[in-house]
């Protein structure tokens, strides 16, 4: 059999006590820690060099070569900050993550700290979900306690300090140089780069950036060796990652499996699209990444084919809408979340977001003409590529990619003089009352 | 309102502590704010002084990073602030009609509060559990899987002193300056409480041990995938 799903992260999620140190070392946990101590620093990057992991948070940057760019013999304070501001839309895999295995990402912060001589590290985490910044406080804690943060972790003379900080309600933190700025006490806006954060990061030190499953991978990577993730996955896109299906499926939520399982295999496990329904659009990696149709269901879900495709695999957020969902509605709220988190700083994404929301409300209203599709189209043109950081870019993606597969969706909303769909056939009430 | 002599007496020792937690001060403002937050329940004219003066910043500087994030409020929310996510998928789910019914039942708009000072309503942006769509927080609390009955009875149940519960957080809901609190790092013991996983969380694992793909299964030549 081909489909296969490969819990491990997720491996004991259904403990009821999966999140405190005592289950995640009845698991296992803690033992790819003193493996590591016995390392040199830059055998560990090597490990994870060779395990080809690739950034967990959207970009698909290899870890272990991010981790290599910290330059060493610099004396200058190095800093590990973990992105746990999980904000797209879509995306929903680092929450249950921290809730049910704090651990697994507090022992990958130990690990990575050590491989790039860090004694500082952060989990800046959103401020939105109270249950989870208690788990993580809760974590850090009992590893204090346990002597796996502070002074001389086990005995190794290595020390370090986790500090959880609380974002406050900002989706631009996720990208790494805004989240920078925000936790030195700023307004949470992107910097240019070069100069990489690897060079200047926080407080202008050498500081690496990684998504929350990229680190709680790291343990797995070290314990089972390089070679056990490489098995796993596509040529370019080793491993296994959480899959996220949320919307109009029978049985959303987490899937891990390996990069390069397709929709159809994961809808398979899932029960489909909701009974009497058919796909129609989904997003592969969140709200940032082009639309994909019912045409897409066997593209390998890993970097390169999704890419080849017109998308990206972005955070594996696959967001599924069925054939009662209002394309025009959905983009207009996704732009309208860009028009909102947009940080204000460059004129093309501020202004531009401004404006796309207006055209989308026209073209939803039915008030829109084709001639007001062409200048949407151009004004999101524009916007790409212009701005600092990936936000802008964020614009196009799903209002090109929506107007290519449903041109025709957008002009019906002209000819019947509103919006041609039911908005309470979609909802979750109406499957259950149906 | 908190008057400035009594936020440095009774704020002085916490914001010591949560400076001490940082290389450098300026990164202490946003608990910092939320520690305000947990006195005031929301940020004033004092609160911004208080923050600056812990700092040595300007209150310019301190009004213009508030100004930044949404979760810092200028104008006091209500005991339970009640997130609806209206982003796309919770949406279209039936998040809009969720927000839409609630606004007709409390009779208050988008950043608005009850008379009574329990309940405020604001339209939130993806909350990072669209698996369990269509999601509302209350005090930053998960709430899945909502419904306008669902919803109704909840707001109800908040005005009322009721005993609600969130869906995967802690058994004793907060209030909102408590949440803040624990925002600003001061944890109320509570982490060991609640849930863990719900349903959605652990469809992949139910249907992989259904299937007999245990964890930790080694990678065999036919299970592994090659391009």
């Amino acid at each position: 059999m081909s489909t296969i799903l490969t819990p491990e992260l997720t491996a004991y999620w259904d403990e009821p006590d999966s999140f405190t140190l005592e289950a995640y070392r009845r698991n296992g946990g803690y033992q790819a820690l003193p493996m590591a101590l016995d390392m040199e620093p830059d055998q560990v990057i090597q490990t994870l060099k060779d395990s080809v992991l690739r950034g967990r948070g959207g970009a698909g940057f290899p870890t272990g070569v991010k981790w290599g760019f910290i330059p060493q013999g610099d004396n200058k304070p190095h800093y590990l900050v973990v992105n746990a501001d999980e904000s797209e839309p879509g995306a929903c895999k680092d929450m249950p993550t921290l809730l049910a295995n704090p651990h697994a990402l507090i022992e990958g912060i130990i690990i990575a700290s050590y491989a790039i001589r860090a004694d500082r590290a952060f989990i800046y985490v959103r401020g939105e979900v109270l249950t989870v910044i208690r788990r993580l406080h809760h974590a850090v804690a009992e590893a204090r306690e346990a002597g796996l943060l502070g002074d001389n972790i086990l005995r190794s003379g290595f020390d370090l300090e986790v500090v959880v900080h609380a974002g406050a309600g900002a989706y631009i933190c996720g990208e790494e140089t805004a989240l920078l700025d925000s936790l030195e006490g700023y307004r949470g806006q992107p910097r240019l780069k070069p100069p990489f954060p690897a060079v200047a990061g926080l407080y202008a030190c050498p500081t690496v950036v990684n998504n929350v499953e990229s680190i709680a991978t790291v343990p797995y990577i070290l314990f089972n060796g390089p070679g056990d993730f490489t098995a796993y996955g596509t040529e370019k896109s080793k491993g296994f990652g959480i899959f996220s299906l949320s919307g109009h499926v029978t049985t959303p939520g987490q899937y891990e499996a390996p990069l390069g399982t397709t929709l159809r295999e994961l809808l398979g496990l899932a029960g489909g699209i909701r009974a009497g329904h058919r796909l129609k659009f989904w997003t592969p990696g969140g709200s940032s990444t082009p639309l994909f149709t019912d045409k897409h269901l066997d593209v390998p879900l890993d970097y390169e084919s999704v890419a080849a495709a017109g998308s990206m695999l972005g955070t594996r957020s696959i967001q599924l809408f069925d054939e009662t969902t209002c394309v025009v509605r959905v983009v207009l709220r996704w732009i309208q979340f860009y028009e909102h988190e947009s940080c204000g700083k460059c004129t093309p994404c501020r202004e531009g977001s401004y404006w796309a929301v207006q055209m989308l409300h026209q073209l939803e209203n039915g008030e829109g003409t084709e001639a007001d599709l062409e200048k949407l189209l151009d004004v999101c043109t524009n916007i790409t590529g212009r701005s600092f950081c990936a936000l802008g870019d964020s614009i196009e993606a799903p209002v090109k990619s929506s107007v290519t597969y449903f041109r025709d969706e957008y002009i019906e909303h002209q000819r019947k003089g509103g919006c041609p769909f039911d908005p309470a056939a979609s909802t979750l009430f109406t499957m259950e009352t149906a | 309102m908190v008057p400035l002599d009594e936020l440095r007496s009774r704020l002085g020792a916490d914001a010591a502590e949560i400076i001490g937690r940082y290389p450098k001060t300026r990164s202490a403002l946003m608990p910092l704010l939320h520690l305000v937050q947990a006195e005031e329940g929301y940020i004033s004219a004092d609160g911004i002084t208080f923050c600056a003066e812990q700092l040595g910043l300007a209150e310019a500087e301190v009004s213009s990073v508030v100004s930044f994030y949404t979760m810092f409020k200028r104008q006091p929310v209500g005991e339970f602030h009640v997130g609806v996510c209206t982003n796309s998928l919770c949406a279209v789910m039936g998040g809009d009609a969720i927000f839409a019914d609630l606004q007709e039942h409390l009779g208050v708009g988008n950043d608005e509060t009850t008379p009574d000072g329990k309940v405020s309503l604001e339209h939130l942006e993806c909350n990072a559990a669209c698996d369990y769509a269509p999601v509302m927080m209350v005090n930053w609390e998960f709430f899945d899987n909502m419904t306008p009955p669902s919803a109704r009875s909840l707001v109800d149940g908040l005005r009322e002193g009721a005993d609600v519960q969130p869906t995967r957080g802690a058994p004793r809901l907060c209030t909102w300056k408590q949440a803040s609190r624990i925002l600003a790092g001061f944890p109320d013991g509570q982490a060991a409480e609640g849930h863990t996983a719900g349903d959605p969380s652990l469809a992949g694992l139910r249907k992989a041990k259904e299937q007999g793909w245990t964890p930790g299964a080694e990678a065999s030549s036919d299970e592994g995938r090659s391009a």
